[in-house]
């Protein structure tokens, strides 16, 4: 299984690919991520790839093959979502972050097209508006852990909790009650 | 049972079963994560394990060590490398004789770099054996092998991963860490002093360790042959993996050789090859490194073989590889159909999303209280490597060079000497001061060249993930070394210290600079809001707002949002206060 996230530096993507890698382990699973770490953390355009089952390839998805795309931020689903295969399904917050060049009139943020594109095109498209959960649940940080759970509805190869373990395991103790509320206020959020 | 890790901590944790007593480093993209490991997993394991002032001094401590017999490593991102040359070309014709390993990693895109050069052409150039680990896995094995390999040639040898293997995770089968040998020491000798008349006998002796090297590597697990088909692929490091999953995508059996160990190549090994395939592919990122040594090895063979690669235009030389670039070429190489993309017409258009200085930066109160000091006079701001580079962008606009680690203080003395009506404002970083600051700042005080250096204090090496720097003594048995004490030792006659939260302390700093008479030195210090406790929150009082966007469009703080005629803060807000301090209004109030 592709898994590609994508969101903005900052939004904690790089927590949450170590998570649902460590979780792909545990089930026996192989595992390759590449991560983005360096100046684009910095409020730039953030992917991480997550490849799982035995594999033979790279840590990059090519484009078109990912199965899933977890996107934090909708203007950043658009712009990966070249790498979601034809039928793949995708998992989006709705909440956007706009760039300061954006608020400046330097770049457009056309919201509203963006999310009808997003929802015209992709068969499997669910829309969450994960940071309100997130202050919900106690922190506005903790927007990584509400996709994750939501997440766990798409048919993982691992029950959620083994996600929800590795995630708080990367986490110090005392942000873990805020984290696992968040997690599960994104799980209820798409249960059917 | 696996752990997954992340390519650097797989390199530190193949360091720590080799046996290494020393490990040095500079923080770089994408190399830091390696000495980050070591200093949590080192010293448990008997290692000493130090961040180096820069990657010079660090290759020499690892050198040191390894003259005494013990195993060493210094690592580095690729332009650590240049700052490091000076030590790894001489290096090269003493040699080592503890295993001396130098990882050095590139980062082809460029993702966090200023240039996109290859190590495995640096390492070409010192004749020093090279590595290319095509994963973290591998990166693994290969530096264990590293010292092994070091110690047979007496040479150091050079582990060459790029961005897609140090910052990607993979499940790593550990072996144990041993206990550390004893050291054998340092024995005196004429061959550690080198002289022009040694440098003479050790050049034949380096040249002959190539030809040993390339022999060494011949029957190395890291180079494998697989025999399929009279069209064939070479490939070096990563790109072997884009390579088999585009085979397997265009569901074709290729012949494959996977080079692990670019130079000096494996002429053997690669000759039998190009005498078993019609035609072959190469694919590698970067520089036609492998290419090059191939097709001189097959004209010097007369072999009758078709070469494709960088050099007839099948593969970029410039840029990071992916999937998707491999598969197009190695359908062109087999004049295939590529498999296609699913096409989904009208993206809207997105918004750039350049990095930007975080919520609370204090960069970003250094920036504007000189950009506002410059209003009224001839001003040239020359910036340097770390989160500051990102003061360049709009709306901040506070940097007009940025060059590489240091240069800063260095261009702007040439400058001032062709351009004495300007005043040149040097910006450079805590850690980038020591780094590659002081001889450029001894200079401009030797030579009395009036320029004004700002030291951007934040209290850590941030853009490369919070290191620690000889400003700070984190460490029990570590002594702090303070900035205005050095410039003073230095003979600066105007040092000047400021808060850049504190704008009007600032802001009257800076003018006070600008108007001395020789070199001034100004620290402004805040420590980054990154490590440190934020100090609160503000908000916006929307009767009092009256929707001028001043402070989003002066200070571009991205939890500062336009909200229809107000001003929204967002949570990320760290309460650093600028926001209110320049409001005409006064309407940003602190939360309490
Ligand atoms: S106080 Fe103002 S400038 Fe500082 S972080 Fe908060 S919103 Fe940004
Ligand atoms: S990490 Fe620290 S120094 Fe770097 S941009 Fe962010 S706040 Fe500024």
């Amino acid at each position: 299984m592709d898994i590609l996230i994508a969101g903005v530096g900052g939004q904690g993507i790089i927590l949450a690919s170590r998570a649902i890698g460590a979780a792909a382990l545990k089930t026996g699973l192989q595992v390759r991520t590449a991560e983005t770490i360096g100046m684009a953390q910095r409020e730039g355009s953030v992917v991480s790839h997550v490849r799982l089952g035995p594999t033979t390839t790279g840590p990059l998805i090519p484009r078109g093959r990912a199965d899933i795309l977890l996107a934090l931020e909708p203007a950043e689903a658009c712009r990966y979502l070249g790498y979601l295969k034809p039928d793949g399904r995708a998992l989006i917050s709705t909440t956007p972050v706009v760039p300061v060049m954006a608020s400046l009139g330097a770049t457009p943020y056309p919201l509203d097209d963006i999310l009808g594109y997003l929802r015209n095109n992709i068969a499997g498209c669910h829309f969450l508006a994960a940071p309100d959960l997130a202050c919900q649940a106690g922190s506005h940080r903790a927007l990584n852990m509400v996709m994750l759970g939501a997440l766990t509805n798409l048919d993982l190869p691992f029950p959620a909790e083994t996600l929800l373990a590795a995630a708080l395991k990367l986490l110090p103790d005392r942000v873990h009650e805020v984290n696992r509320r968040a997690f599960q206020l994104g799980k209820q959020a798409l249960e059917v | 049972m696996p752990e997954l890790l992340m390519g650097n901590e797989a390199i530190a944790r193949g360091a720590l079963e080799a046996g290494i007593r020393v490990a040095t480093a500079y923080p770089g993209t994408p190399a830091s994560e390696i000495m980050a490991t070591l200093m949590r997993f080192g010293p448990g394991a008997g290692v000493y394990a130090e961040w180096s002032v820069n990657e010079k001094v660090a290759v020499e401590i690892a050198a040191g060590a390894a003259y005494a017999g013990a195993r060493a490593m210094a690592s580095m991102k690729q332009m650590g490398l240049n700052v490091a040359a000076d030590a790894v070309m001489s290096l090269a014709y003493i040699g080592v004789k503890g295993g001396l390993v130098l990882v050095v990693a590139d980062d082809p895109g460029p993702h966090s770099s200023q240039t996109e050069q290859d190590t495995r052409l640096f390492a070409r150039f010192a004749k020093l054996p090279v590595l290319d680990p095509s994963c973290p896995r591998e990166a693994y094995e290969m530096t264990k092998y590293a010292f092994d390999l070091s110690e047979t040639l007496g040479l150091p040898v050079i582990v060459r991963p790029t961005t897609r293997t140090c910052h990607a995770c993979q499940d790593v089968a550990l072996g144990t860490i041993p206990p550390r040998p004893p050291v054998p020491g340092f024995e005196k000798d004429p061959r550690w002093v080198i002289m022009p008349s040694l440098s003479a006998r050790q050049h034949v002796w380096l040249n002959r360790q190539q030809r040993r090297a390339g022999e060494e590597f011949t029957n190395s697990p890291f180079n494998e042959v697989r025999l399929n088909s009279p069209a064939g692929v070479i490939t070096s490091g990563l790109s072997y993996y884009y390579v088999t999953e585009a085979g397997e995508h265009l569901g074709v059996k290729l012949s494959l050789l996977k080079i692990g160990t670019p130079y000096p190549l494996p002429e053997k090994l690669v000759v039998n090859f190009l005498k078993q395939v019609e035609r072959v592919l190469i694919v590698e990122e970067q520089e036609p490194v492998v290419e090059d040594q191939v097709i001189r090895l097959a004209w010097r063979h007369r072999l009758p073989v078709e070469i494709d690669g960088k050099h007839n235009g099948y593969l970029p030389r410039e840029g990071e590889f992916n999937p998707d670039i491999v598969a197009a070429a190695l359908a062109r190489f087999l004049a295939i159909q590529p498999a296609g993309t699913p096409d989904r017409p009208g993206t809207p258009t997105l918004p750039a999303r350049p990095p930007l200085l975080c919520a609370g930066c204090p960069h970003r109160g250094s920036f504007y209280a000189f950009k506002q000091a410059a209003r009224d006079r001839k001003v040239i701001l020359t910036g340097d490597i770390g989160c500051y580079t990102l003061g360049a962008a709009p709306p901040l606009e506070a940097m007009d060079t940025c060059l590489c680690m240091g240069a800063g203080l260095g261009l702007a003395q040439g400058l001032a000497r062709v351009q004495p009506d300007t005043r040149l404002v040097a910006f450079v970083g805590d850690s980038t001061f020591f780094h590659a600051g002081l001889p450029p700042l001894v200079n401009a005080v030797h030579q009395q060249t009036p320029i004004v250096v700002v030291v951007l204090d934040n209290e850590t090496t941030a853009m490369t993930g919070h290191q620690p720097h000889p400003g700070l003594a984190t460490g029990t048995r570590q002594k702090k070394i303070d900035i205005s004490q050095v410039a003073r030792a230095c003979g600066v006659e105007t040092i000047l210290t400021a808060d850049p939260l504190n704008l009007e302390e600032t802001l009257a700093v800076a003018n006070q600079a600008l108007a001395a008479p020789g070199p001034a030195l100004v620290i402004l210090r805040h420590p980054c809001p990154q490590v440190a406790k934020p100090a609160g929150r503000y908000q916006v009082d929307e009767t009092a707002c009256i929707g001028c966007h001043t402070c989003i469009k002066e200070l571009g703080c991205p939890a500062l949002r336009p909200d229809g005629n107000g001003v929204q803060i967002a949570a990320t807000c760290t309460g650093c206060g600028l926001c209110s301090q320049i409001c005409p209004v006064a309407a940003i109030e602190e939360v309490v």
